[in-house]
């Protein structure tokens, strides 16, 4: 089976590449690209995303063919993806970080500042927090509800249909921090980096 | 609930680990990827290497050091010391860091802050703070605390934020190395002044040091060296006792 991480030039990819192969071992062959044949030819796909919606969007439309892509990947041969963080976010039709961006559109929703009541929480909402696990989702099995996850972000996704949502976290509201929408996964949290439950997450995603 | 994290923190010399006393008289205490790893697997929130003589010697065995420990270590790593540059930044978070913390540069050149910012986010981007108490208020020292800048601390940290820092990481001058606490006063008043997350250094002697640091100094996370470095306490007994004085952390 091969796992291709998409390498968009957008921030930092190191440690999702080292936790997938630390859990891959020998068994599945992780690629790092963003050569869309190879893309095309893999059987799971991890998106992940640093920095702002607005220059990960733009570093994604800068690589030829890449964004369609990942469209027909995902949304017509259905193939499983995983977005991390911005990631994410980014299957939104719209996000407002920096200025109004549009996203790729597989899931309806936008990307908010999340409100921090005044000051009182600060942003970036930066550490390990609960996972309210809302329904079923297949890279949850054997996760416990309540489990900690490492999160680093300022902005979150709302979608439309709360049916997607499949966890959230407590953070002046319910942030959204994970969704499924068929074969469309993501996180807002950091599976790479949080700890033995994170790489349990990424086994989950990889045994799909 | 967001938790307070704890961040055990690696003072690296030429690739070991050593830790100073008011930033002197260094002792080696270890290697740095095994250290790092005892700490991931005890609980420690986040890893922390400062590669404390970096500005004047020969660093590329921190890039080294990094690369070996991010493949081992699944929780967040960050990597300061010497940082000048956007490129160095760069180097580091290739390497697998994923927070660079930035100090003298931040200071000599408010570019490397704002550029670095942009290219990889603020979540990746935090600034050291060196202070020093002087009369009424605390100044910004730089070089490993040789230099005196004469900017006031409480200022410095808004406009860190302004510039895109995701985090501070403030440290007293004054109590570093000394294990008599926090300097809680400079803590509680830069984590007023700023939005975003302070992570209160320098003077960790007890684990009622952490509490203070989290209570009285409203910081979100806290970082020692000593305490957890020469066996005093354990990562997972600094929890403990942290949640049995009602402070939300990651058990």
């Amino acid at each position: 089976m091969n796992v291709t991480i998409v390498d968009y030039k957008s921030g930092n990819i190191s440690s999702v590449i080292n936790s997938f192969k630390e859990v891959a071992k020998e068994k599945v062959n992780i690629e790092v690209t963003s050569n869309p044949n190879k893309i095309k030819s893999s059987d799971k796909v991890v998106l992940p995303g640093q920095g702002s919606f607005k220059s990960c969007v733009e570093a994604l439309n800068n690589i030829d063919g890449l964004s369609d892509t990942l469209n027909e990947f995902t949304i017509i041969n259905k193939k499983p993806l995983l977005g991390i963080c911005v990631g994410l976010q980014m299957f939104g039709d719209i996000g407002y970080e920096e200025t109004e961006t549009k996203g790729l559109g597989w899931i309806s929703g936008k990307v908010s500042k999340i409100d921090n009541q005044n000051g009182k929480f600060k942003l970036p909402h930066i550490g390990w927090n609960e996972i309210n696990i809302v329904k079923d989702s297949k890279i949850f099995k054997d996760i416990e509800n309540n489990s900690h996850m490492y999160f680093v972000h300022s902005y979150e996704f709302i979608p439309e249909d709360k049916n997607v949502i499949s966890a959230t976290t407590d953070y002046s509201t319910k942030v959204v921090c994970s969704v499924e929408k068929e074969n469309i996964f993501g996180t807002q949290f950091h599976p790479e980096k949080s700890d033995k439950f994170g790489l349990k997450i990424i086994n989950n995603f990889i045994n799909l | 609930m967001l938790k307070n994290r704890i961040i055990p923190c690696l003072d690296v010399k030429n690739g070991r680990v050593v830790k100073g006393i008011n930033f002197v008289d260094l002792k080696d205490a270890g290697d740095p990827v095994e250290q790092a790893k005892i700490y991931s697997d005890g609980g420690a929130d986040e890893i922390c290497f400062l590669d404390i003589t970096a500005s004047n010697e020969n660093r590329d065995t921190i890039y080294d050091v990094v690369k070996k420990t991010s493949k081992k270590c699944f929780v967040p790593l960050t990597v300061g010391g010497g940082v000048r540059s956007v490129d160095d930044i760069n180097k580091l978070l290739n390497c697998g860091a994923d927070k660079v913390s930035i100090n003298t540069a931040a200071v000599e050149n408010s570019k490397v802050v704002i550029d670095s910012s942009k290219k990889f986010g603020s979540q990746c981007i935090v600034v050291a703070i060196d202070a020093k108490k002087n009369g009424d208020k605390w100044e910004v020292f730089t070089h490993g605390g040789r230099n005196n800048s004469g900017i006031n601390a409480l200022t410095y940290a808004k406009k860190m934020e302004e510039n895109g820092a995701g985090e501070l990481l403030v440290t007293s001058m004054d109590r570093d190395g000394t294990q008599v606490g926090y300097d809680i006063e400079l803590m509680s008043k830069i984590s007023s002044k700023v939005n975003i997350p302070v992570i209160a250094s320098g003077g960790v002697g007890n684990l009622d040091h952490l509490v203070d640091g989290i209570k009285l100094g409203k910081a979100s996370a806290v970082l020692a060296a000593s305490i957890f470095h020469y066996g005093k306490h354990s990562v997972k007994e600094a929890k403990d006792y942290l949640d049995s004085k009602g402070i939300p952390v990651r058990i």
